[in-house]
């Protein structure tokens, strides 16, 4: 199969950027293809964590020492970075959160408990990641509110007609993965956006899996809410952003109290600070958000686009490859696919597969991925899932089909 | 044989691989296909240890003191490690199954095949096949 990388991207020099991408693991060379759990991060990214602790390290804001002021001045940088990565209107509606579950349990807390009224409904997909749906549960229970699932094709695709007929005057909410984790589908979101604020509800955009991937416009998109984490996107763990519309980020209430989300505390009544800093009580991880910035860069430098070209090139490749495996069994077919092919192979469990591709050095993902009700819906245990990155190349591929090919031949 | 020593036989074919993990998991694959055919009718959720990303079922018998274990597992390379205790801890008396100290597994890198995770699973299993030898005890003394 003949497939035309995108010149523009010249994979060795960046694999060149991201050290732990050269070692050996049993006795072969590492081959990281579980970059929807998390990427690696590059050197950039790496060296701005150290060269923090080295050098920056102090708590941010009230510090009136230089570096206080140092620390503050980096990590606000990139919530300028973050508000123009994602096209948001106001640097103020850029919240640092731990990650994307965190921004969706503050939404779900501190929009839906205060907004939510019995009898409301709050409308989620089948292909959710249980992040996406457990804090809904939990806020439904308190505020006697409905949780409505839209399902979802054999391709793994939402069934847009189903979405149209769930949507009314009662929904409230609407909280969407972009990317499935899980089958890979890109979801139509713009549209579902379009049609859900005809009914006047709110629209929560999990983003997890989709800014690796493609260029997202806030803006564009119209979405109330979006969230995502930065160790998804080479930038390092426990640091996530949410974006929010100004005019309800202000209407919502804290759902933690403590330092730096506050104008004057007495024991009579506090009065919050104004947004962002309303939701960031106490000390963030700070090298995390500033190495975030780097992450950033990482991505503009080498573009979305040119990153998409080469992941769908790969994406292709293997699907291609894959399908010639006699048992093979891709679950999510969707037309619109990010780069991420999760699948069975008739008569071997996904663990078995793990294992053994882990014992040749390939690292994939096996299980639910955190989707009981995908796997529900296709009435799976689990899969095997291969993710692919902008460090992932084709040799990657061939290495791994012939892996998997090997396994299949010594299983069966 | 004591359960001492069948552990330090597992230890040393183990050795006899020098860590190459390939290697490994085909023998404990191997293993897990010599395993005694587990009964149909026993295969329910009576009888599931659940794990994170695989089935095991067991169930134990007492005869003439000696508990007896029957396992199974929906994956290849549980099969092999769930063999690994059937062949250590069957035949053997209850007091023996309940006092004897289980090492093994650390010996043999069982963490490096399964994970660290899926290793709490199997230490699970161990735990429910000492209740297994407790319950069939108590029984036999009422």
């Amino acid at each position: 199969m003949k497939i035309e990388l995108n010149q523009g991207i010249d994979v060795e020099s960046v694999r060149m950027l991201f050290p732990i991408l050269s070692q050996s693991v049993n006795c072969n060379p590492l081959i990281y293809f579980d970059n929807a759990a998390t990427t690696q991060k590059p050197l950039q990214v790496i060296n701005a964590l150290t060269n923090y602790y080295h050098n920056d390290n102090a708590n941010i804001h009230r510090g009136i020492h230089t570096l206080a002021e140092r620390a503050t001045v980096d990590f606000e940088k990139t919530r300028k970075s973050a508000a123009h990565f994602i096209n948001a209107h106001e640097v103020e509606e850029i919240i640092f959160t731990k990650g994307t579950t965190d921004g969706i349990n503050l939404i779900a807390q501190s929009y839906g408990e205060k907004f939510l009224k019995p009898g409301d409904e709050v409308l989620i997909s089948t292909m959710e990641h249980h992040s996406n749906i457990v804090p809904w549960q939990m806020v439904c229970e308190k505020t006697k509110s409905i949780l409505k699932v839209i399902p979802i094709n054999d391709r793994g695709e939402i069934i847009l007609d189903e979405f149209e007929k769930l949507l009314s005057e009662r929904t409230k909410i609407v909280s969407l993965v972009y990317i499935s984790n899980s089958l890979g589908t890109i979801n139509p979101v713009k549209e579902m956006i379009t049609l859900a604020h005809q009914f006047g509800a709110k629209v929560l955009i999990d983003g997890a899996q989709a800014t690796p991937h493609q260029k997202i416009d806030v803006t564009l998109l119209n979405c109330d809410f979006f969230a995502f984490s930065a160790h998804k996107m080479y930038g390092p763990t426990g640091v996530g952003i949410l974006y929010g519309k100004r005019a309800l980020l202000e209407a919502m209430n804290p759902y933690q109290g403590g330092g730096d989300m506050i104008k004057n505390v007495t024991f009579e009544k506090t009065t919050y600070n104004d947004i962002p800093y309303k939701f960031e009580a106490g000390t963030p991880n700070i090298a995390g958000v500033i190495a975030l910035n780097e992450a950033f860069q990482f991505i503009n430098t080498i573009g979305l686009e040119g990153i998409q070209h080469h992941e769908q090139a790969l994406l292709k490749y293997a699907t291609g490859l894959l399908n010639e495996i006699p048992g093979f069994e891709p679950v999510g077919t969707a037309e619109h696919k990010a780069s991420v092919i999760s699948f069975n192979i008739e008569g071997i469990h996904p663990f078995d597969l793990g294992v053994l591709l882990d014992a040749k050095g390939i690292a994939v993902r096996t299980g639910h991925h955190c989707t009981q009700p995908v796997m529900d819906r296709f009435k799976i245990e689990g899969t095997t899932r291969a993710s692919f990155a902008v460090y992932s190349t084709m040799e990657e591929i061939d290495l791994f089909v012939q892996a998997v090919q090997a396994v299949v031949k010594k299983l069966r | 044989m004591s359960i001492k020593f069948i552990q330090e036989e597992i230890i040393e074919e183990f050795g006899l691989l020098e860590g190459d993990m390939e290697m490994s998991i085909n023998y404990l694959i191997e293993l897990g296909e010599q395993l005694e055919a587990f009964p149909e009718i026993k295969r329910t959720d009576d009888f599931i240890v659940k794990g994170c990303q695989s089935k095991v079922w067991l169930f134990a018998e007492l005869n003439e003191n000696q508990v007896y274990f029957r396992a199974d597992s929906n994956t290849l390379i549980t099969k092999g490690l769930v063999s690994l205790l059937v062949r250590v801890l069957s035949s053997h008396s209850p007091e023996e199954i309940l006092n004897d100290e289980i090492y093994f597994p650390e010996k043999i890198g069982m963490g490096r095949f399964i994970g660290s995770q899926r290793s709490n699973g199997f230490y699970a299993m161990i735990k429910q096949m000492k209740l297994y030898a407790l319950a069939l005890n108590l029984k036999q003394k009422i």
